[in-house]
C-alpha cells in the first residue's frame, strides 16, 4: 500500500529561498558565538562515567591475593579472541594451596580487545576488570600484547564483599563430630 | 596604457631615456608580482579561515596544534600564531608540496597537467585589474593597481570566466567519469550564470556612465560611489543577482556542482593529487578572494568607508593607506560571507541550479536591466 | 535369535521395546532423556544416586483371578506405584507406563539434586571437569537454580593423590555415586575404592598401602560424573570447551581401541574412550591415552635430510626419487601406515619390482583387555594390501644379508629404525637407505635421504585391527611445517616409476581404488561406526600371536 504524503504548499518568499537562506545564515552565526563543546584532550582531560569500559585488567584482592583462577571463561567469551590464558596449579606449600588453580600465563591482546566488557561480565571471581585507562599506544605489536604483571600492574586491588576463599579449614572448627 | 601610473611616471622622468621601456617592464613585473602574493596570501588565509569559521560553527576550535618549534616558543606571537592556526597553512602548503606527485597512466598527459594552471592563471591576471586604493596626487585621483584599464571590467569578467576552462580540461583529460561530468556541469553552470554577471555588470555600467564617462573602468565605477550612495543601495537588486552569480562563478556552496562530493567523489579534480591538487585548490580561493574584491569595487563603495562619505583628500598618503586598509577590510568581509554561507546552506541540485539561473536570475536581471535603463533616462 | 518385545507406554506413547532393559536404556530408545549419575549402562546397577526417579505403573490384575482390571470406560487400569521409582533399577515389562514429565518428578529432580550440592563446593572455575560435568548440566537443567543452604559446608580432604598419581581425588566435589567402585570391579579385578565414614562424612577412599598398578584405572576419571576424580595429566591444562573432539583409533596396538582425540589448535591435550560394543565398550587403556606425546616433541622429524644435513623437502624428494630410479629396491612398511598407504605401497612396489618387507612389533603379553602383544594397529593391513604372506618377523635380518651381499642397493624404509632391527651403521653406507617417517630416530639421522611424514594424528585412513575389523580414523591436527603428505611421497615415487603422469589420489579415490582391487574389502572403503570385520579366511593359515581378550576369542571370526 502506497502512502501519499503530501507536500506542504509553499508561499512565494519560501520558493524564493532567501527567508530560509537568512535564517540558516542566523543559526551558524549565532552558532559561532557560542562556547565550544570539543574537549582540548591532552591538556583537558574527560570525566569518566561510572561504569567505563577502558583497559581490561587483572584485579587483586584485599589480601593482596590474585583473584583469577585460570578458569578461562574470558578467554572463552571474547568475541575478538583478545584474551589468551596459559592455566596453572598453585603451588602445594603455597598459602593458598586451597585455591588450587592460577594462571601461569595471562595475556591480553590490546590491539584485539574492543573493550565490550564481556569478560568483566562473564568472569566467576570477578578478576577482571574494564577500567578507566583508554590512552593505548605502543611502537610495536608486542608490546601491545600485556602479559599477567602489566596486567596485574594496571589492574590494582579491587576488594570484594563476599570472602568467597577465606572458608574453614577443617569440620572441627565448625564443631562437627566425625560419625 | 599604463601611462598614468604614478610611480611609473617618476621613474621615467628620473631615469635615463635609454632605460625607459626597460624600466617600465621590470617595475610592471614588480608589480605583478606584489598582486600574486597578495592574491595567494588572502587565498591561503581563506583556507584557514574556513577552516576556523567552520570550526566555530560547528562548536569546534579548528587547527589549533600546529606549531613551527622555533616559531611557537616565541611567548604571545607564538601562542596566537598556534591557536589561529596560521602555521597550518605552512603545513598544508608544505604537505601539497613534499607529497607524491602521481601522474594517473590514463590521463591525457598534456592537457591534464596543464589544467590547474589553466584555472589559476586567471585569477592571478584579474587580480591586477582590481584597484585597491587611490592616490590622491597633483594630477587628480590616481588608481592603485596594476593595470588601470578603461575596460577593466569586461576584461574581468573576460578572463575571470576563462577560469571555467580549468575545470573543463581537467575533467576531459582526466579519462575518467567522474571529472568528466564534473568538468560538463562546470562549463554549463559557467555560461549560464556568466549571463546573469555580465547583465548585472551592464546595468551597473549603464547607471555609471553619465557621471563617469568610463562606463567600463573599475576604478571609475568605484570612484562613483566616493562621498556618494554606494551602489549596492541604489541598485539592490542587481547587487543580490551579481553576488548570486558570484557564487555560481566561483563553484561556491550552494553551486559548487563541479566537485559535488556526494555524488561526483571530488568533480573534476577527482585525479588529481599533491601539486597539482593545490593549485586547484589555491585556484579556487583566490577566486573566491578577487570575486569579493570585485564585489566590493562595483558594490561596497571599493575604498570608501562608508556610503556618502570618503577618506578625506588632503590627508595625502594617509588617505591612500586607509583607502587600501578599508578596500582589504571589505574583501575580508566578504570572503567570511562567501564562507559563513558554505557552512549554512546545503547544495542545490544540479537540475535546480540551471532553472534558478535559466528561469529566474536572467529574466530578473533582464527586467532589472530595462528598469534601470527607463530610470537614468528618466533623471 | 530374535528379541522379544514388550510395549511400554512412556509419556503417553507406546513403544516396542526389547524385552529386559531398565526404564532409563528404555527411556533413551524413545528419545526421553532421564537425568542419571549413578547408573552406568557397562556397569552392575546401584541405585544411589536417586535422581532417576520416575512414576511407573503396570496394568491392574485382580489378585485372585489375576485377570486384567479394566476401568470404566473400557480401557485398563494401570496399577501406579504409590512412590516415584528409580528408572535404572526397573526393567521393563508387557503393558508397563512411565510418566517422566510431571510436577512430582520435577520435584523430585530438584530435590535430589539440592541435596546433592549441599556439601558440593561449586568450586567449577577451577574444577577441570566443567563443561563436562553431569551435576553442573543436571543442576542446570534440572535443579532449582539457588541455594536456601545457609549453613558451613562440610569439609572434606581435597587435591589427593592417589594410583600412584594418575588420579586427583578431591571429596568435597564426590556425589557418592559409586561408580568408580563399580569400575575398578570391573576392570581392575579387585576393589579400589571404597566408602568410608557415614551421614554427610561419608567419603570416598582408596584402600591405603595398596598399590594400584592397573593399566585401566583412568577409566575412573571419565567416567566420574563430577570432578572428585580428575586425571593429573590433564589437570589444569585446557578447558574442555575448547577442545575439538575427533574419531581416532589407539595406535597403541592391535586392539583398535575407538578415541576421542581431545585437541586445540593443532595441539593435542588428551585421549579418550569412545564408545564401541565391538571392540572397547567403553574403556581404554592407561597407556594408549598417551601415543600423542612423542609427535609433539623434539623427537619429531620436521626438516628432510640429504646425506644427514637438513634440505628442501621438495629436492629430497627429487633426490630420493633419482635413488630408487636406479633399481634392486627393497621397502619396509610399517604397521603404522594407514591400510591406504599400505595399497599404495604394493603398487609402488610392483611398479619398482621391488620386495616388500614389513616388521612385527610384539612385545609383553596380552592383558586380556584392551592391550594386546602386537604393538602395531594395523599388521593385518600389511595381509591385505598383499604386502604380506606370512608373520613377518621381529627384524629385518634377511634384508640386511641382502644389502651386505649387494643384491639390494637401496632400501626404502618407512618410519622403522633400521638401525634397531638388524643392520648396522656400515649397510648405511652399503646401500643408500631412504628414511620416510615422522620420527627423528637414528635411522632418520644415518639415512641417505630422510623425509619427513604426517604422524596417525595428523592423517585420515583406515586400520584393521586384531578382530579383522576395519575401522576408520580422522585427522585430529595439522602436521607441523615442513612435514609432507603421505600420498604426495608415495605418488612422487610412484610417478617416475611407472612413467605414467597422475595427480595425487584424494583420500576417496584411493579408497575407490582399494575395494575395487582388493575383493575383501567394503565398497569404496564406507566404513559403519562400529567397523566392518573383513572376511578373513584367506589368511586363515596365520599364526597371529594375539591371545583372548575383551571381545576377542583367537582364530574365531567375530
Amino acid at each position: 500500500m502506497s502512502i501519499t504524503v503530501d507536500r506542504k504548499k509553499l508561499s512565494f518568499l519560501e520558493r524564493t529561498y532567501i527567508p530560509q537562506i537568512i535564517g540558516g545564515l542566523y543559526i551558524t552565526f549565532r552558532n559561532m558565538l557560542k562556547s565550544k563543546v570539543t574537549l582540548s584532550y591532552p591538556d583537558q582531560r574527560p570525566t569518566l562515567p561510572p561504569g567505563y569500559r577502558g583497559a581490561p585488567t587483572l584485579v587483586k584482592d584485599g589480601d593482596g591475593r590474585e583473584k583469577c583462577v585460570s578458569c578461562q571463561l574470558c578467554e572463552f567469551i571474547c568475541p575478538s579472541k583478545a584474551i589468551r590464558v596459559t592455566p596453572g596449579a598453585i603451588k602445594a606449600d603455597s598459602k593458598y594451596a586451597f585455591i588450587e588453580k592460577a594462571p601461569q600465563a595471562f595475556e591480553i591482546n590490546m590491539l584485539r580487545c574492543i573493550f565490550c566488557g564481556m569478560c568483566q561480565e562473564v568472569c566467576p571471581e570477578k578478576a577482571i576488570v574494564l577500567q578507566n585507562e583508554f590512552s593505548l599506544a605502543g611502537f610495536s605489536r608486542e608490546e601491545m600484547v600485556r602479559d599477567k604483571a602489566a596486567l596485574y600492574a594496571a589492574g590494582g586491588t579491587m576488594p570484594d564483599k563476599i570472602k568467597k576463599w577465606s572458608r574453614v579449614k577443617s569440620n572441627e572448627e565448625l564443631e562437627r563430630g566425625e560419625h | 596604457m599604463y601611462s598614468n601610473n604614478p610611480i611609473l611616471f617618476a621613474a621615467a622622468d628620473a631615469a635615463v631615456p635609454l632605460w625607459d621601456g626597460v624600466l617600465d617592464v621590470i617595475l610592471m613585473i614588480v608589480f605583478s608580482l606584489i598582486a600574486i602574493v597578495v592574491v595567494m596570501t588572502f587565498a591561503g588565509l581563506s583556507v584557514v579561515a574556513e577552516r576556523k569559521v567552520c570550526a566555530f560553527m560547528q562548536g569546534r576550535y579548528g587547527p589549533n596544534r600546529t606549531a613551527i618549534p622555533w616559531i611557537a616558543a616565541i611567548p604571545g606571537v607564538g601562542t596566537v600564531l598556534r591557536s589561529f592556526g596560521l602555521m597550518q597553512l605552512v603545513a598544508d602548503a608544505l604537505k601539497f608540496l613534499l607529497k607524491e606527485d602521481p601522474l594517473p597512466n590514463h590521463v591525457n598527459k598534456p592537457w591534464y597537467l596543464a589544467a590547474p594552471a589553466i584555472a589559476l592563471t586567471p585569477v592571478l591576471t584579474v587580480a591586477c585589474l582590481i584597484p585597491c586604493g587611490v592616490i590622491y596626487a597633483d594630477s587628480g585621483k590616481i588608481p592603485m593597481s596594476v593595470a588601470d584599464v578603461d575596460l577593466s571590467l569586461i576584461l574581468a569578467l573576460a578572463i575571470g570566466s576563462l577560469g571555467a576552462y580549468g575545470a573543463v580540461i581537467a575533467g576531459w583529460s582526466s579519462n575518467s567519469k567522474y571529472p568528466y561530468f564534473g568538468g560538463v556541469r562546470a562549463s554549463a553552470q559557467m555560461i549560464s550564470y556568466e549571463l546573469t554577471m555580465g547583465i548585472c555588470a551592464l546595468t551597473v555600467a549603464i547607471w555609471v556612465a553619465p557621471v563617469t564617462g568610463k562606463p567600463f573602468s573599475l576604478f571609475a565605477i568605484a570612484d562613483s560611489q566616493s562621498g556618494a550612495m554606494w551602489l549596492c543601495i541604489t541598485q539592490p537588486l542587481t547587487a543580490f543577482l551579481f553576488l548570486v552569480a558570484l557564487f555560481a562563478e566561483t563553484n561556491r556552496l550552494p553551486f559548487d556542482m563541479a566537485e559535488s562530493e556526494t555524488d561526483l567523489v571530488s568533480g573534476f579534480h577527482t585525479e588529481y593529487g599533491s601539486f597539482k591538487f593545490g593549485l586547484f585548490f589555491v585556484g579556487e580561493y583566490g577566486h573566491v578572494a578577487v570575486a569579493s574584491a570585485l564585489f566590493a569595487t562595483l558594490f561596497l563603495g571599493g575604498w570608501n568607508p562608508l556610503p556618502g562619505l570618503s577618506w578625506p583628500a588632503d590627508w595625502g598618503w594617509v588617505s591612500s593607506v586607509l583607502c587600501v586598509l578599508t578596500f582589504l577590510v571589505k574583501v575580508a568581509a566578504m570572503i567570511f560571507f562567501f564562507i559563513w554561507m558554505r557552512w549554512s546552506v546545503p547544495r542545490f541540485r544540479y537540475d535546480q541550479v540551471m532553472r534558478l539561473g535559466w528561469q529566474c536570475l536572467v529574466p530578473l536581471a533582464l527586467a532589472n536591466f530595462v528598469f534601470y535603463i527607463i530610470l537614468r533616462a528618466a533623471m | 535369535m530374535e528379541e522379544k518385545l514388550v510395549t511400554v507406554n512412556i509419556d503417553g506413547v507406546d513403544w516396542k521395546v526389547p524385552c529386559g532393559l531398565n526404564v532409563i536404556e528404555a527411556c533413551k530408545f524413545a528419545g526421553v532423556e532421564i537425568p542419571h549419575f549413578c547408573y552406568h549402562e557397562y556397569l552392575p546397577v546401584a541405585g544411589s544416586c536417586r535422581l532417576c526417579l520416575v512414576s511407573i505403573g503396570t496394568p491392574a490384575r485382580d489378585r485372585a483371578t489375576g485377570e486384567l482390571i479394566k476401568n470404566d470406560d473400557g480401557s485398563q487400569k494401570i496399577a501406579w506405584m504409590p512412590k516415584p521409582a528409580i528408572a535404572c533399577g526397573t526393567k521393563v515389562s508387557e503393558g508397563m507406563h512411565v510418566v517422566t514429565k510431571s510436577e512430582l518428578i520435577d520435584d523430585c529432580r530438584k530435590g535430589v539434586l539440592e541435596f546433592l550440592l549441599l556439601n558440593h563446593p561449586l568450586d567449577c572455575p577451577i574444577c577441570d571437569k566443567a563443561g563436562e560435568c553431569r551435576l553442573q548440566e543436571y543442576a542446570t537443567a534440572y535443579g532449582r537454580g539457588e541455594s536456601r543452604f545457609i549453613e558451613r559446608k562440610n569439609v572434606k580432604p581435597k587435591r589427593r593423590e592417589i594410583a600412584d598419581g594418575k588420579i586427583i581425588l578431591d571429596n568435597e566435589r564426590c556425589i557418592l555415586c559409586s561408580r568408580c567402585i563399580r569400575i575398578s570391579r570391573q576392570l581392575v579385578g579387585r576393589d579400589v575404592f571404597g566408602f568410608t565414614k557415614r551421614g554427610s562424612k561419608n567419603e570416598v577412599a582408596v584402600y591405603p598401602d595398596e598399590p594400584v598398578d592397573s593399566n585401566y584405572i583412568l577409566n575412573v576419571v571419565d567416567n566420574c560424573p563430577v570432578g572428585a576424580l580428575t586425571e593429573k595429566a590433564f589437570r589444569f591444562k585446557m578447558r574442555t570447551w575448547f577442545l575439538k573432539m575427533t574419531r581416532g583409533i589407539s595406535a597403541e596396538s592391535s586392539a583398535g581401541v575407538n578415541t576421542w582425540i581431545w585437541s586445540r589448535e593443532n595441539v593435542i591435550y588428551r585421549i579418550t574412550p569412545r564408545e564401541n560394543r565391538q571392540v572397547n565398550d567403553v574403556w581404554m587403556s592407561d597407556s594408549g591415552r598417551y601415543t600423542f606425546g612423542k609427535f609433539q616433541s623434539a623427537e619429531r622429524l620436521t626438516t628432510a635430510r640429504i646425506d644427514c644435513s637438513e634440505s628442501s623437502a621438495e629436492y629430497a624428494l627429487t633426490r630420493a626419487t633419482e635413488i630408487l630410479n636406479l633399481g634392486s629396491v627393497a621397502i619396509v612398511a610399517s604397521g603404522y601406515q594407514t591400510l591406504e598407504e599400505l595399497f599404495m605401497i604394493r603398487r609402488l612396489a610392483d611398479d619398482l619390482k621391488a620386495q616388500t618387507y614389513m616388521v612385527s612389533h610384539l612385545r609383553g603379553s596380552d592383558d586380556g583387555m584392551l592391550v594386546s602383544i602386537d604393538k602395531t594397529p594395523n599388521l593385518r593391513g600389511g595381509f591385505v594390501a598383499g604386502i604380506l604372506k606370512e608373520y613377518p618377523k621381529a627384524d629385518l635380518a634377511g634384508l640386511a644379508a641382502k644389502v651386505r651381499d649387494g643384491s639390494v642397493k637401496t632400501v626404502l624404509c618407512f618410519h622403522e629404525d633400521l638401525l634397531s632391527l638388524g643392520f648396522d651403521a656400515k649397510d648405511f653406507k652399503r646401500a643408500n637407505i631412504i628414511y620416510c617417517g615422522s620420527l627423528d630416530n637414528t635411522c632418520a639421522r644415518e639415512a641417505k635421504v630422510a623425509l619427513p611424514l604426517p604422524s596417525e594424528f595428523e592423517k585420515s585412513g583406515l586400520w584393521i585391527n586384531r578382530q579383522w575389523r576395519l575401522q576408520a580414523f580422522d585427522k585430529a591436527v595439522d602436521s607441523p611445517a615442513g612435514v609432507l603428505n603421505d600420498f604426495d611421497v608415495l605418488c612422487s615415487f610412484g610417478r617416475t616409476a611407472s612413467g605414467e603422469d597422475f595427480k595425487t589420489p584424494t583420500l576417496q579415490s584411493v579408497r575407490r581404488a582399494m575395494s575395487a582391487a582388493i575383493k575383501i574389502l567394503p565398497e569404496n572403503c564406507e566404513v559403519p561406526a562400529e567397523g566392518a570385520v573383513l572376511d578373513a579366511s584367506e589368511f586363515s593359515g596365520v599364526d597371529f600371536p594375539e591371545t583372548n581378550a575383551l571381545h576377542f576369542t583367537k582364530n574365531v571370526q567375530q
